[in-house]
């Protein structure tokens, strides 16, 4: 059962809430299959789509999850919107509410935006990614995956490897993983993991083969090239040289060692494209299974907030 | 026990074991007369009873005629027209092992009674692919249609009262025993036979 009327993170949601989202998220999964890839569920629910942050892969795959159940979907693209004109978080979540909206879908580059925005009208909000803090469905897709590919999470060692200090889906799949039972190594240039992040409970490494060590699990985030002018690497070249995931350096972790990187991909920078075509990389699998994901959390959002 | 509002005790035993599966035989026995190619067959049972129901009826049919017909499992929470009032949040498997295209498709379900199910039911199995034909078996049929829809193979007809009568069909696989159970609503609670 789950009882909250908004998907803000997984910090807060419990073990048993969480296997109850990926238990229903197999059952979506098995829509895609039909000849109608559709489910009426959600006829006559409106799911809003408020970017203010460039997404693709995200706000689609929310559109695609929303149209599998039947709902209706509006795209509000932020640099396109009243946004600019300087309209408030608040009296955009009111216009919404005026029309009717059951469901928004929120990005925003502050983390707690979503959480304000919650607290202030009574459709049901979902966390898109905040800042640097919470990409909740991003997390449960990661673990979905995990959980599809290796069975038993508990016990399987975890390394993750980039940009840990600006990652909401590395603090997401902690959280997730950390409730599982599995064990979480971090690893990347000093200055992309902050010291805190120990307090999550992970294990630190800067040497990529000691970190691949006996690892089961190998998720590569992307580098962000786009807070690449803060200096915190000396340079991309260096980057590449030092944490980039190659077959070889491969070899240090489990021969099955389950291969995943949340999109959008800098092959050749994080990930070299030999390794994007191993078979034990699910890189694509995740994409499908975050649709799958979304469906089941607009679905029991849907059944909780009746 | 408790189903959905209010209590019920057991006013009556309608079937017992040897009737009820007399009964399953019985349905097994018309599926195979009223279809003469029973290979292009596919039995659909509904979540949750349903489903032992179709296995029980493929099971008989394989041992007469020696052909396994298929057995597909239908969750319909999906498609249910009470959304807003059910709050049920498990999702049960769907699953067919067949293509339904051009299949002749026979939904079981243990008890017909508003004929809601079915709808939706039938709803998702189009979802699927086009069958050639959808009949419907039942093993109770109580009464009290609010569609119309109608069972093509029935176990037995038994008209309750309704929002005051309820069937509990029971079966071995998940009840421990068969049997059909009458219920009456209480609201007195007084009799030890409350469960």
């Amino acid at each position: 059962m789950l009882k909250t009327k908004d998907l803000l993170g997984l910090e807060n949601l419990t073990k048993k809430e969480i296997e109850l989202i990926l238990d229903t998220a197999i059952n979506f999964k098995g829509v895609f299959t039909r000849s109608v890839k559709k489910v009426p569920a959600l006829r006559g629910k409106t799911v809003v789509n408020l970017f203010y942050e460039p997404s693709t892969r995200t706000s689609k795959s929310f559109e695609v999850a929303a149209q599998r159940l039947s709902a209706d979907v509006i795209d509000i693209t932020t640099s396109m919107s009243s946004v600019v004109k300087g309209e408030s978080l608040i009296d955009i979540g009111k216009t919404l509410e005026a029309m009717k909206a059951d469901f928004v879908v929120i990005r925003h580059a502050m983390a707690g935006t979503p959480k304000i925005l919650a607290e202030n009208i009574s459709a049901a909000v979902i966390n898109a990614g905040d800042g640097f803090h919470e990409h909740p469905t991003q997390g449960l897709l990661d673990l979905y995956t995990i959980r599809e590919n290796l069975d038993e999470i508990k016990g399987l060692k975890v390394v993750i490897v980039g940009d840990i200090g600006h990652s909401r889906v590395a603090k997401s799949n902690i959280l997730a993983l950390n409730k599982f039972g599995a064990k979480v190594t971090v690893v990347g240039p000093p200055t992309l993991i902050p010291d805190s992040i120990k307090e999550m409970g992970v294990d630190i490494e800067y040497n990529l083969k000691k970190a691949l060590e006996n690892a089961d699990v190998v998720n590569i985030l992307r580098i962000q090239l786009e807070r690449q002018n803060k200096n915190l690497f000396p340079s991309l070249r260096e980057y590449t040289a030092l944490y980039k995931v190659t077959p070889e350096i491969l070899k240090y972790a489990k021969k099955s060692v389950l291969i995943m990187h949340p999109g959008p991909m800098n092959r050749g920078i994080e990930i070299s494209s030999e390794v994007v075509n191993l078979k034990n990389a699910v890189i694509n699998e995740q994409v499908t299974n975050g649709i799958a994901i979304r469906m089941a959390i607009l679905y029991l959002l849907a059944k909780a907030n009746k | 026990m408790i189903l959905g509002m209010g209590k019920y005790k057991i006013k009556k035993i309608i079937l017992d074991s040897a009737k009820l599966n007399k009964i399953i035989e019985r349905m097994a026995g018309e599926i195979i007369e009223r279809n003469e190619d029973i290979e292009n067959i596919a039995l659909v049972g509904l979540q949750t009873r349903g489903v032992f129901l179709a296995k029980r009826i493929s099971h008989i049919i394989n041992k007469i005629e020696n052909i396994q017909v298929p057995v597909g499992i239908l969750d319909i929470s999906l498609y249910r027209d009470d959304f807003a009032t059910n709050t049920e949040m498990l999702l049960k498997q769907t699953d067919f092992p067949f293509s339904v295209d051009d299949k002749k498709i026979i939904i079981i379900d243990d008890v017909l009674y508003t004929g809601r199910s079915v709808r939706a039911a039938i709803e998702c199995i189009m979802d699927f692919g086009r069958p050639k034909l959808i009949r419907l078996a039942v093993l109770i049929d109580r009464g009290h249609r609010e569609l119309p829809i109608r069972a093509d193979f029935v176990g037995r007809k038994f008209v309750t009262i309704p929002d005051k009568e309820r069937i509990s069909v029971k079966l071995a696989e998940v009840d421990e025993l068969d049997q059909v159970l009458l219920l009456d609503k209480e609201i007195n609670c007084s009799s030890n036979l409350v469960f």
